[in-house]
């Protein structure tokens, strides 16, 4: 097992091993919002929420400034910090547009149109030379 | 004795579900999705399972990081459709049979597949929406279920091999159960798609659609695929995919393809369909 083949591939983050133990806390304060009683108490108090978690203090900013990318770059998985996003009123494809910078209906004509191409897509490489 | 005879093979997205909860499956962005589930759903209802085997992933739902099991196997009298963060989906309790469930359990676990057995969980939208997509909007679902769960978010999720042979070994332990029982095995997730980072909107046809070939009919190229390249050419999320896998295995290595349907896009994701008999 070379371990870092996807490592190359452009704008993805992998949850592997180090990304889960990294995120560990994060992720868990994330799972903690599918209950409606811990949204409540979330939007109520936003910052003594998160004392409940023991986070980095990036990680915790980031959650703060909803800096989603940032998130899945300290750990995060998309299916936790999801529940952030479902916690604040954003859908999922709306969540997608705002981590790729696109405007949501920019994306949203993207998607209508069949996606983003593999073409161009696949590397780093072809991402440093588009 | 307990007999396989369909497979059933779709995408799982979240958005399909609130598409049919709201009654929007008429609109003009869902029509194309929806129309090319119309036949399997009369195939489904002429073919009047009595279990439906649904090979699906949960999305940090019932399990989190506390606990990965890579394959766990729903054992329970009854599931309970869950809140994913949105409330959960009106649709039917979904109701296992634990007699068949435990006899696989037993049956695997003795072929060396050491799966985990689950007796109490929520499942959420990766095993409700492909329900909903076969048999509509029913007060009770039209037969029992047992959920496989296989752990496709923490990396590395099992091997496309892994998967295809687990499916022959769900086959052997089906076939072995001693009541007249007829069983469809679903298997979920997919297609192209991914869902996180600068990345996210990625489709990508022509994977898709030799995977569906190759799915039908060289199962064992299709189990050679690498983990890499599912994230890379299908997306983070496509990795998915090897569920079907588990599904294929278990039909047997011959099947019909008595039905297929492709669409881009439901959401962030390509739509994949597909129905297959034994031979």
């Amino acid at each position: 097992m070379s371990g870092n083949d996807y490592h190359d591939i452009p704008g993805t983050f992998v949850f592997d091993a180090e990304q889960s133990r990294q995120g560990y806390h994060l992720n868990m304060f994330c799972m903690s919002l599918r209950q409606a009683k811990n949204r409540e108490a979330f939007l109520a108090d936003e910052a003594a929420y998160l004392d409940r978690y023991p986070m980095s203090a990036e990680q915790r900013q980031a959650v703060l400034s909803r800096d989603w990318n940032e998130m899945l770059r300290l750990g995060g998985n998309i299916y936790y910090t999801s529940k952030l996003a479902a916690t604040d009123g954003i859908t999922f494809q709306d969540l997608a547009a705002i981590m790729t910078g696109m405007d949501r209906d920019a994306y949203r004509q993207m998607m209508v149109a069949g996606g983003r191409p593999i073409e161009g897509n696949r590397t780093k490489g072809d991402w440093d030379n588009g | 004795m307990a007999k396989i005879v369909g497979g059933y093979a779709t995408s799982h997205v979240p958005a399909i579900g609130v598409a049919i909860d709201q009654g929007k499956t008429e609109e003009p962005y869902w029509q194309p999705v929806f129309s090319g589930y119309e036949w399997s759903r009369k195939w489904i209802e002429e073919l009047k399972p009595d279990v439906a085997f649904v090979v699906y992933n949960d999305h940090a739902t019932a399990f989190s990081l506390e606990l990965i099991p890579t394959f766990a196997l729903g054992c329970a009298a009854e599931y309970q459709p869950a809140d994913e963060g949105w409330g959960a989906r009106p649709v039917p309790t979904v109701h296992g049979h634990p007699e068949l469930a435990w006899h696989i359990a037993q049956s695997v676990i003795l072929d060396e597949f050491d799966i985990t057995i689950v007796n109490d969980m929520e499942v959420d939208h990766g095993l409700t929406v492909p329900l909903s997509l076969a048999f509509g909007q029913p007060h009770a679902w039209p037969c029992a279920v047992i959920p496989l769960a296989v752990n496709v978010v923490q990396y590395p999720p099992p091997t496309g091999n892994r998967c295809l042979q687990f499916g022959k070994a769900i086959r052997k332990a089906i076939e072995s159960f001693p009541h007249d029982m007829r069983v469809v095995v679903f298997g979920t997730g997919g297609m192209s798609h991914q869902l996180q980072a600068q990345r996210a909107g990625l489709i990508n046809p022509e994977f898709d659609q030799k995977f569906l070939d190759l799915l039908v009919h060289d199962p064992a190229a299709a189990a050679a695929i690498p983990h890499v390249d599912y994230l890379r050419d299908a997306g983070s999320e496509g990795i998915e995919l090897v569920m079907w896998l588990v599904m294929r295995g278990a039909l047997g290595d011959n099947v019909t393809e008595l039905h297929r349907h492709y669409h881009v896009p439901a959401s962030n994701t390509a739509v994949g369909h597909l129905v297959l008999e034994p031979k």
